[in-house]
């Protein structure tokens, strides 16, 4: 078993060395076709060749956007616990306000009527977001690490439960009607159509590399070493002068800005949101697929993200001894966070550092154990 | 010369006109003929599986029924049925209808089964002209967004209310009434029309959390306790529903409850307790299974063991008139859309002709009272529209 | 908002908040005591609790009782309740104590980091809800009715009803009992050395294992009583409650302090009480807005709750 382990883990070290000794343009050429690749992918004529990658339940274009929402949030919330190391166990409550101001500001049912184009109600969307997550901050990132985890919970739940009772945001009856984002071939037909999900995810995949651009470059700023600071040793970086509230409220703020695009990128798609859309569960999800992929790793988040989401949809119509294995999905899902946990706890692709932290962990001593 | 030339093109362009038509005739012949006209297929659409899947378990039954049925008597051209589980989640219902639509043999769909799913699929049917009819999602809005695919074989939220409303006042004469919705789609619309029509009869009123969050209702009981009222008006699913009226019995308290289709389950009963359920007033814009004309009841329950429940029968005659479409040889979406369309007939629970929007036409429309008693749900009597 | 709802039924919304209350206590202790020793928030205790519920359900099953059946004669009744008691602790404590091994012990063999204690603990807590989902086909199972809720007598012209004398009264002695093994007994005051300096104490001899194990089954044993109480009082159990509960629990401690026992109480029913002032105030629907509200509010301006933080220094 455990020699198992070692040359499993032995190998990936090699292909992590392999990677980072590689030439540059090796390495370009590689991300060039990996990025490639998921262009290619939504469409027919190019994933009914992938065997058993589609999923056999649903259509593939439409969990391929599902997925590609998912890693963006994965990207945000990296941010906030992987850079930062702030557990907010609420992130999905931010992707409710992105979805709700675009709701409202553009949807006929709201009973502001503003009737906004789409693309105009993005940026409120996105400052809004961003706005909340500061207000929440503000008081909240005094406290400690699992309290923040239980106050960002209860604030998630309190948006759920003002979305479903409050007569301005329609509750179960929802906002329909909320219009695409813009845009028109030569023929008159709109770009972001109804029945065509592939744009929708080029879209998404798009912003996605953007924000992963600008996600790498803020990290490698002295923001970035700031919040790394902050994460290994809170007391120890406000004493060297780090003003550690400033930095985490801008973690918070900035990993929310980018979920509320993503609800934003959502309504857009959806056509209607109602207080349906913003389970609990799904914050839960979404924290679990940044710690899965490896926490602070931008890819690694982005791969927990996409694998996350991509397989509990999977499960759905897989039969296994004429039992639907989609209702099992999150048996799996929690047993696999549990197992991964034990066995490999800085996540799939982890970050280097951390993963040395992790080691460093393991040869501390601890008594009577 | 001229007046020559105009003859020959104007003979000319008669020959092609016919020659164009039997092409026409003979290229839907052909489609016909290649097979097409055999394995098709048609879908349900809603949950079977999660917390609200009873009514869709329900439903699918009775669809199941149908084609089973039409399957015996058409063996060497059967229909095939596709079960999509929604689980109720208007998230999940974008993909499922994609994953219809790209199945270009499923021809209509008997559901969405839920009007928040609706709201999210209707769209897609629309722009890929895929025919749904929908048993059981009886938001009045769903009819008023100018789909050209939507077509509903129940009442509307607009006419159970007013039937529950009617009910309570005349039936019951309860002259206090407390209201008590789960702030559903379903739940809440409901409940609006009953307040509607009782007017000041409704002492007070109060929310609750459906999908299974709330389990614990005793601010509710003490509030319905000191109004001490004739009756309560409860808009939601069974769920809720039926822990509301075990622990209102516990506390002593006796008024009737009435509760709309959502509630009228055996499931309902399970969750109460029969002795705690007894006396409640179930409304339905349907008719009871057991007054669905000829051998539904039986057939029913040989081929799936159970009785029939709400909705059963409105889906059974969905997915009869998409049959019926499908054996017409409208083996093509647009026919069959047109097909429903036009459609006008006798089905176990009603009679089926749709008008404007896709809504049941309101003369057709019956809204009945059932009773449980004895721990099983009655059908009591047919309430009248005003 | 209705003042006049709130204050026409103070009596009964007070009373019923303080049953539900004490059920949030009881819960609220296992939290407690596993964030004492372990700095740990134990998330998957709310299914240790419904482990509990549905093994009582499962004892008067058993014995041929569903919900339908009525039982009538004091002896019998205690009985029933005696037995399903004792069968609910004990699969709550066994829940408890494989959850431990399973989830977390081998992650403190390796010192991991304290989110992946929260992760695995979601993990679990969702794996355990579902299995108990998948059991019960998600459907719920009914309780029979033991006891009956008709008022007995009445305080201030508030009707107080044997459930909540039950309850309340059950949840007190459960505390008093776990507050004195902490406080008095030789096994408890390893329990408070090791909360107060796990290291030291491991040092000094105490086997620290044997003593988080102990917590563990205490805890879990507590939730299980609970789990009983909810079984009585609401009638009908899903897999899908636990979550929920569990959760204001949690509040529960944190509002009274997390780590202090006597905090665990006042959170609780402090909670159960404001949650009910809340629905009678702005409506039902609010009710769990105003819990969540509340631990919010009250972690900006007191972060160590009511009480203050205390399983090792607890009249040390």
């Amino acid at each position: 078993m455990t020699t198992v382990l070692d040359k499993v883990r032995s190998g990936r070290e090699a292909v992590g060395d392999r990677w980072h000794h590689a030439p540059r343009w090796v390495r370009w050429a590689l991300l060039a076709a990996v990025i490639a690749f998921f262009y290619a992918l939504p469409n027919r004529e190019f994933y009914q060749y992938l065997g058993p990658i589609p999923t056999p339940g649903a259509n593939f274009t439409q969990v391929m956007f599902t997925v590609s929402i998912y890693v963006l949030l994965a990207v945000g919330l990296n941010i906030v616990v992987g850079f930062a190391g702030l557990l907010d166990l609420g992130y999905f409550g931010f992707f409710a306000v992105g979805a709700y101001t675009v709701a409202v500001l553009t949807s006929p049912s709201s009973d502001l009527k503003a009737m906004w184009p789409w693309l105009l109600a993005v940026p409120v969307a996105i400052a809004l977001t961003m706005v909340s997550g500061v207000m929440l901050g503000t008081p909240t990132l005094r406290l400690r690490g699992d309290y923040l985890a239980l106050v960002t919970l209860g604030f998630a739940e309190m948006i759920r439960i003002g979305a479903v009772s409050s007569e301005f945001l329609k509750g179960q009856r929802g906002f329909n009607q909320i219009p695409h984002p813009p845009g028109e071939f030569a023929d008159g037909k709109p770009v972001f159509g109804v029945l065509d999900a592939r744009p929708y995810y080029w879209l998404v995949l798009t912003l996605i590399i953007l924000v992963v651009i600008g996600v790498r470059n803020l990290t490698h700023s002295r923001v970035g070493r700031a919040w790394i600071s902050i994460r290994e040793d809170e007391d120890a970086a406000q004493l060297m002068g780090v003003p550690t509230f400033k930095f985490k409220l801008w973690a918070f703020a900035a990993g929310a800005a980018i979920a509320g695009l993503a609800g934003a990128l959502f309504a857009g798609k959806q056509n209607f949101v109602n207080s349906q859309n913003f389970e609990l569960l799904n914050s839960i999800i979404i924290l679990a697929a940044v710690i899965f992929g490896g926490s602070g790793n931008i890819v690694g988040a982005i791969v927990g993200g996409g694998l996350v989401a991509y397989m509990i949809e999977r499960f759905r119509g897989i039969e296994l001894f004429g039992v639907e294995l989609y209702e099992y999905r999150f048996l799996f899902f929690g047993l696999v966070l549990v197992i991964m946990m034990i066995f490999r706890p800085e996540g799939l692709i982890p970050n280097r550092r951390r993963a040395a932290e992790f080691k460093d962990r393991r040869k501390e001593v601890t008594v009577g154990e | 010369m001229r007046q020559k030339l105009a003859r020959v093109i104007g003979g000319a362009a008669m020959l092609a006109l016919v020659a164009g038509g039997t092409a026409c005739s003979s290229g839907s012949d052909d489609t016909a003929s290649g097979g097409d006209a055999c394995g098709n297929k048609i879908a349900f659409f809603g949950a079977l599986t999660g917390p609200s899947a009873a009514l869709g378990i329900n439903e699918n039954n009775g669809v199941k029924l149908a084609v089973d049925k039409y399957n015996k008597e058409n063996a060497d051209c059967k229909v095939e049925l596709v079960p999509l589980d929604s689980q109720g989640s208007p998230d999940q219902a974008p993909q499922l209808a994609q994953k219809a639509i790209d199945d270009t043999k499923i021809l209509g769909i008997v559901g969405p089964a839920y009007s928040g799913e609706s709201e999210a699929a209707g769209p897609l049917f629309n722009e890929a002209g895929l025919v749904t009819i929908t048993p059981s999602a009886t938001n009045p809005t769903l009819a008023k967004q100018g789909w050209k695919t939507f077509f509903r074989a129940v009442g509307n939220d607009l006419s159970q209310g007013p039937g529950a409303g009617n009910y309570i006042k005349n039936v019951l004469k309860a002259e206090k009434v407390y209201v008590i919705d789960d702030q559903s789609a379903y739940g809440a619309g409901l409940a609006d029309e009953v307040k509607k029509l009782l007017g000041p009869a409704v002492v007070g009123s109060d929310k609750v959390q459906g999908d299974g969050k709330q389990v614990e209702f005793s601010a509710v009981v003490t509030k319905v306790k000191a109004a001490n009222v004739d009756a309560v008006f409860y808009g939601g699913y069974y769920q809720e529903a039926g822990l509301i009226r075990k622990q209102l019995t516990a506390a002593g308290i006796t008024a009737p409850m009435v509760a709309g289709d959502g509630v009228n389950d055996a499931a309902y009963i399970t969750s109460a307790g029969a002795a705690a359920a007894e006396g409640t007033i179930l409304t339905c814009p349907c008719q009871p299974a057991a007054e669905a004309r000829g051998t539904f009841k039986e057939e029913f329950k040989a081929l799936n063991g159970t009785e029939p429940g709400t909705y059963s029968d409105t889906a059974y005659d969905a997915a009869n008139i998409l049959l019926a479409g499908i054996k017409a040889g409208k083996t093509t979406r647009e026919g069959l859309l047109e097909f429903v369309k036009g459609y006008s007939g006798e089905g176990v629970a009603a009679t089926y002709k749709f008008v404007e929007g896709g809504e049941l036409d309101p003369a057709q429309v019956k809204v009945w009272a059932f009773k449980v008693v004895g721990g099983k749900v009655v059908p009591d009597q047919e309430i009248p529209k005003s | 908002m209705n003042f006049d709802g709130l204050f026409s039924n103070f009596g009964e919304l007070t009373t019923t908040g303080l049953t539900q209350g004490a059920i949030y206590a009881l819960v609220a202790l296992g939290y407690t005591l596993v964030y004492g020793v372990l700095k740990l928030i134990n998330f998957a205790h709310s299914e240790v609790f419904i482990a509990g519920a549905f093994f009582a359900i499962w004892t008067w099953n058993w014995f041929g009782l569903d919900q339908n059946s009525q039982v009538s004669g004091a002896g019998s009744i205690i009985f029933y309740l005696l037995v399903a008691m004792v069968v609910a602790a004990i699969a709550s404590a066994t829940t408890a104590t494989v959850i431990e091994r399973v989830a977390y012990r081998p992650l403190r063999k390796r010192n991991a980091p304290p989110l992946a204690f929260l992760i695995t603990a979601i993990g679990a807590s969702i794996a355990i809800a579902e299995a108990f989902g998948i059991w019960t086909r998600r459907r719920p199972e009914g309780a029979p009715i033991l006891v009956g809720q008709e008022p007995l007598f009445r305080i201030f012209g508030v009707p107080i009803d044997a459930v909540q004398l039950l309850t309340i009264g059950a949840a007190l002695v459960m505390m008093i009992a776990l507050d004195m093994f902490i406080n008095r007994s030789r096994v408890g005051r390893g329990i408070r050395a090791v909360a107060q300096d796990a290291n030291t104490a491991a040092l000094m001899g105490v086997n620290k294992d044997r003593i988080i194990m102990i917590v563990f089954i205490a805890g879990g044993s507590m939730a299980g009583v609970a789990g009983l109480l909810y079984d009585v009082r609401i009638q009908t159990l899903t897999y899908s409650v636990g979550f929920l509960l569990g959760l204001k629990a949690f509040t529960a401690a944190v509002l009274g302090g997390i780590g202090n026992l006597r905090g665990a109480l006042v959170g609780g029913l402090l909670l159960g009480v404001v949650e009910n002032y809340a629905s009678g105030l702005f409506g039902t629907q609010w009710k769990d807005f105003a819990a969540f509200a509340l631990l919010v509010v009250l972690l900006m301006f007191r972060p160590t709750g009511l009480l203050g933080e205390s399983l090792g220094r607890a009249r040390a």
